[in-house]
């Protein structure tokens, strides 16, 4: 019995190679009054942190921090990534992990801030016990969200203006994709099918990604679904509903060379309008699941799929 | 008598060694490279002016805050779990009795994650109810599986074991269906579910000591009336012990000590029957030896299972419960094999 149980510990990562500090370069003094002066204080998930200088050594635990860090022109204050933070290519990916850090780790890169995603929260305590500040940031929910995180890093890191400018920069892009779809498309809207995994979960219009079909003017099958309400915004449809819903358009969202025609040879699939016209689309998973300034290519290839299908 | 004292002091004198040695190691190793030179330096830089220490405040506070606690409440949740087993052990005159196998600790599991899961609408402080409800639970579950022992008819291993067996399957069944009713804490509860000291700081060990201390002292003032017991109930009797009185006060003492352990690393197996195990073997049978011993060395047997749980895939760490299970399951195995047509 205790044996079950434990089995899943088993399927924790192997990670077996100790990695060397990751060097970063001496603080960059001339660029401190790039927008900002310190102390600063900003709210994070969990309240009010103030931090007294600017950070020269950030680790960032979350592929999207990382990203926005980045793209706020905080690259360069970054001195380690966790193991997931593949982009931009120049990031410094290293092994320490986002889901289960290892306070120790961390310290060994003499951070002056860390950077951690809400399930990593309890780590935060320990890593505040020796004095190292710490951001919790919540996975965003809206387009908002990811306006506001990049501020408040740009904010934290002293990098205020730039990130304004980034933020603002993401937010006009997003609302000219926005504009342009709505106007391709005119009247219709539409259906589609958003496919987390081979288990048929889908997400609603409640969820990061729904958002993006909805402000699309796409009609999202999974809101009609039974339960979709009580289900936190990812409810497991049935093949028999999503047939009977017939979809416009379908988006694979997890990796797999044959994702798609796996999909697509699933028993009375071939009478699903999407599969017929050829609109089943995979996405880059890591962009579908970050909610980082890389949302605008989510957005675009979303739009790109959806006037496709139209035919305009 | 006296060279009988002897032998006993030069046990503990060995067993005191290994735990310091156990310790030290636990305090060197770890991510961060700290060298024990370079922590007796440091000692040194502190007490002579003027002099370098050779860790930096990051070091320091690293070993202090993360390090240290660490391995002290390691070292006290092993003494406690190997006390409460060799407890159990005398009081149910049964070599396989243990915290997990009588269901003290899925008891103290159920507790801790009701308080987990629902705690926050039921009290102000939820951190602090967690070992309250995880000694309550440990108490229930003792009781269910003695009695549902007992009630099968003999009063051998076999009944015992199976009774407890049954009580820790249904316990855990009600635990997995508390944490499907709360998905949200789900993760939380289950990394603690798995057994672990990483999150443990000084207020863990200062928040278990009070019951870790009052229930580890029942049980060693009572090591002479637990040699009583092993006479068998008769001859205690006829010796004027109260041998319902002494099981009670002993039992509640394990269980107090079990749930203290579990409150603050979680599920963490096998710790409980395999060190008495090993200090009977070294010992002898007398359980006034028995329980300081099995307190020494399983406080230093725990603070190595830890090292190893942070060491051999680190920076990921394994969970404690998993390393224990891996060293105690195929030794249960070995016990039962070497004491079945002893003790049914």
């Amino acid at each position: 019995m205790r044996i079950a149980r434990l089995a899943p510990a088993a399927l924790l990562p192997a990670v077996l190679v100790l990695t060397g500090c990751g060097g970063g370069g001496q603080p960059a003094e001339d660029k401190a009054d790039g927008g900002g002066a310190f102390p600063v204080t900003v709210t994070d998930a969990r309240g009010d942190v103030t931090l007294d200088a600017r950070p020269e050594r950030i680790v960032s635990l979350s592929p999207t921090s990382t990203e926005m860090l980045f793209a706020i022109g905080a690259g360069d204050q970054v001195a380690a990534a966790d193991e997931y933070s593949n982009y931009p290519e120049e990031a410094p990916t290293t092994e320490l992990s986002g889901f289960t850090p290892n306070v120790e780790a961390i310290a060994e890169e003499d951070p002056d801030l860390v950077i951690l995603a809400r399930d990593a929260e309890a780590s935060a305590d320990q890593l505040e016990k020796i004095d190292v500040p710490v951001l919790v940031l919540d996975a965003a929910q809206t387009f908002d969200d990811t306006y506001a995180q990049m501020r408040l890093l740009g904010e934290a890191t002293g990098n205020a203006e730039e990130a304004d400018a980034a933020a603002g920069e993401v937010e006009a892009d997003m609302e000219e994709i926005v504009a342009e779809t709505e106007e391709k498309l005119g009247d219709e809207s539409p259906t589609v099918y958003h496919e987390v995994d081979e288990g048929m979960y889908s997400a609603t219009s409640d969820t990061f990604i729904g958002q993006v079909y909805s402000e699309l003017g796409l009609t999202n099958i999974a809101d009609r679904a039974e339960g979709a309400a009580e289900s936190g915004g990812y409810p497991q449809l049935s093949p028999e509903f999503v047939v009977e819903e017939d979809p416009d358009l379908i988006f694979v969202a997890y990796p797999g060379g044959d994702a798609v025609s796996e999909l697509e040879k699933r028993d009375a699939f071939d009478t699903v309008t999407a599969v017929k016209e050829g609109n089943v689309v995979q996405f880059d998973e890591d962009i579908a699941s970050r909610w980082g300034p890389r949302i605008v290519d989510l957005v675009q290839s979303v739009s790109d799929a959806a006037l496709a299908a139209q035919g305009s | 008598m006296k060279s009988r004292n002897a032998a006993a002091w030069a046990w503990f004198a060995g067993a005191a060694a290994f735990l310091v040695a156990a310790a030290l190691l636990g305090v060197a190793a770890g991510y961060a490279s700290i060298t024990p030179g370079q922590i007796a330096g440091t000692l040194v830089a502190k007490a002579v002016p003027g002099m370098e220490p050779p860790l930096n405040d990051r070091q320091l506070a690293v070993l202090v805050e993360l390090r240290l606690p660490r391995v002290v409440l390691g070292a006290m949740v092993g003494a406690l779990l190997s006390v409460a087993g060799a407890a159990y052990q005398g009081v149910f005159r049964n070599p396989l009795a243990d915290p997990y196998l009588l269901g003290a600790a899925g008891g103290a599991g159920l507790g801790a994650t009701l308080v987990m899961a629902f705690g926050a609408a039921w009290f102000d402080g939820p951190r602090a109810m967690v070992p309250v409800a995880a000694f309550t639970g440990a108490l229930l579950g003792v009781a269910a599986a003695y009695l549902l022992g007992r009630s099968a008819g003999r009063n051998g291993t076999a009944s015992l074991v199976l009774a407890g067996v049954a009580v820790s399957s249904f316990l855990s069944a009600v635990q997995t269906l508390v944490q499907q009713m709360r998905i949200d804490e789900l993760q939380r509860i289950y990394a603690w579910l798995l057994g672990g000291l990483a999150k443990g700081g000084w207020e863990d060990v200062a928040m278990v000591a009070p019951y870790a201390i009052l229930g580890t002292a029942v049980m060693l003032v009572c090591g002479r009336l637990l040699d009583l017991l092993a006479l068998g109930d008769e001859k205690a009797v006829s010796l004027g012990l109260n041998t319902t009185a002494v099981r009670l006060v002993v039992i509640g003492a394990a269980s107090l000590a079990t749930a203290s352990a579990v409150a603050v690393a979680g599920l963490i197996g096998f710790v409980g029957i395999v060190v008495p195990h090993v200090v009977r073997r070294l010992v002898g049978t007398g359980y006034r030896l028995i329980l300081p011993m099995s307190l020494l060395c399983g406080a230093g047997f725990l603070v190595l299972v830890d090292v190893l749980a942070r060491t051999v895939i680190a920076p990921a760490e394994l969970p404690l419960g998993v390393v224990t299970a891996f060293l105690g399951a195929p030794f249960f195995i070995v016990i039962l094999r070497t004491t079945r047509h002893r003790a049914t």
